[in-house]
């Protein structure tokens, strides 16, 4: 299978002179086509940055990052779905949906469609008139994943999209999103500060940690989805990755007394 | 409270007051020229209209304001969304508005006068000053407060350009609080309108200043009145279009 995201030796700094942060030296991160990797990593490590260099909203000083997606006029290639509570409240939910595609190639008649299908695929055919302060935290965040469905992407950025949320709601919108992925066969790119998430959704799991940070450990989860709440493989998965967080704390943790 | 005990006390109070003053003015504990009964203002007010008076004062004045309250807010809002969004331009500004800022719209009726002579546009340039004002430093707090995070949002959906993220973010997101700002200008301006006519502009200020002199003190009290109703009015007004545009608000 081919890579539809690649970064080769990506580096990111912030601030200058003494205040100067590398937040990666040489990072190496792929994404195949219709995988669902999720990253996870020592907080403060870079998660939600190295999504922001790979959607081209924080620059990257060395390295490269290759994107393998279709490049038609009427889609973007990347999309990405945020934490809670990004849509537009002077927007409608519609509006707010048609937010990507303001600015591409996308005929009047083709935007309803999509605001339309995109509202199926998330369950709220009927929200489309109403505006966000009408609907709740999950709601509001099916929305999001609706607003960057509908740019046709190939690439999902996922940043901790359920963290906000409560417990019921968010073990809902993980098999809504795993239905969604199932259906659209996209490939996402799912960044989460809850392991037990990172586990239950990815094909493979990224840990980040480090100073600069690096992926410290990788992990393949081998088990069928529909075994994966519960079940021993899935909870040894679980602490084989928990131990390898608590490794890369240590590490980090070492490094920073270093100097 | 059920709002019918509200609206029902609201009533009382003000018939009470006015029920009081009518008393105290016919008790001959003060002359009745010094404060003259409630009753004695419609009959003020239709002698006026009869006149002609009333008409002519306050379409002046609304002339006055309007034309002050447009240019204050459209130059005050603008050079405040500006300067929110340029940390030089802000940088430069600091002193300049510092020093401005607390100097009264009325300690300018004198250059007022100088530069534009007894006229109507000295007038609406007092007005435009405290509502300038106002807009200025709400429009900038407004920019400034917009929320990062949907800029970055709007960036991500390929909006990367300046004028692009200032029509889908940063105008809709400082709406709320550039519509405040425009409120508030809206009832400092029928504060500044009769002392800028005070000084023989035509208007409500300047039939007052003339009432006073013969001592018609029912007609100063009828122009009184007559502000407080224009401003209810205008601000009634504005309260309903400003719902209509900030209808996603909760």
């Amino acid at each position: 299978m081919a890579a539809v995201i690649e970064t080769k030796n990506l580096a990111v700094a912030f601030g200058e002179g003494d205040a100067r942060n590398v937040v990666f030296h040489r990072l190496n991160v792929s994404v195949e086509e219709g995988e669902f990797v999720t990253l996870v990593g020592v907080s403060g490590a870079g998660k939600s940055t190295l999504l922001r260099v790979i959607a081209d909203l924080i620059p990257s000083l060395e390295g490269s990052i290759e994107v393998n997606a279709v490049r038609v006029p009427s889609r973007r290639p990347i999309a990405m779905v945020f934490q809670a509570d990004s849509l537009m409240p002077w927007r409608t939910i519609s509006q707010n949906i048609t937010l990507g595609l303001e600015g591409i190639d996308v005929a009047d008649a083709d935007m309803q469609q999509r605001v339309d299908h995109t509202l199926d695929l998330v369950g709220l055919s009927d929200f489309g008139n109403r505006w966000p302060y009408q609907l709740s935290g999950g709601e509001r965040q099916r929305i999001g994943i609706a607003r960057a469905l509908a740019v046709e992407p190939d690439i999902l950025l996922m940043d901790e999209p359920f963290g906000s949320l409560d417990a019921i709601t968010r073990t809902g919108l993980q098999d809504e999103l795993l239905r969604i992925w199932r259906e659209t066969k996209k490939s996402i790119l799912f960044v989460t500060h809850d392991i037990e998430e990172a586990v239950y959704l990815g094909d493979r799991v990224l840990l980040l940690g480090g100073t600069p940070a690096e992926i410290v450990r990788e992990y393949r989860v081998d088990i069928p989805r529909n075994q994966r709440r519960e079940g021993e493989a899935f909870l040894r998965k679980i602490e084989e990755v928990k131990a390898g967080l608590h490794e890369a704390i240590a590490v980090t943790a070492n490094n920073a007394n270093d100097g | 409270m059920k709002p019918t005990t509200r609206y029902v006390l609201s009533s009382t109070g003000l018939v009470v007051f006015l029920l009081f003053w009518e008393g105290f003015a016919r008790s001959g504990i003060m002359e009745p020229h010094l404060l003259p009964p409630p009753s004695t203002i419609p009959p003020a007010l239709i002698s006026e209209i009869n006149e002609g008076f009333w008409q002519v004062m306050v379409w002046s004045s609304l002339r006055h304001y309007t034309i002050g309250f447009v240019l204050g807010s459209v130059l005050g809002v603008t050079l405040g969304v500006v300067v929110a969004l340029f940390p030089r331009v802000e940088a430069s500004q600091a002193y300049l508005a510092r020093i401005l800022r607390p100097i009264p719209p009325l300690a300018w009726i004198p250059f007022a006068i100088i530069w534009f002579g007894i006229t109507e546009t000295a007038a609406a340039f007092i007005i435009s000053i405290g509502i300038f004002w106002i807009n200025y430093f709400t429009a900038m707090g407004a920019v400034k407060a917009v929320d990062k995070d949907l800029i970055e949002v709007a960036r991500a959906f390929g909006h990367r350009t300046f004028p692009a993220l200032l029509r889908k973010v940063i105008l809709p997101g400082a709406a709320p609080g550039i519509l405040s700002g425009l409120r508030a200008g809206l009832g400092q301006g029928w504060m500044t309108v009769v002392a800028a006519e005070l000084f023989g502009i035509q208007g409500i200020g300047q039939r007052m200043i003339e009432a006073a002199g013969l001592l018609n003190t029912q007609v100063v009290i009828l122009y009184m009145f007559s502000i407080a109703f224009l401003y209810g009015v205008s601000d009634y007004v504005f309260v309903r279009i400003q719902q209509r545009i900030l209808a996603w608000q909760r």
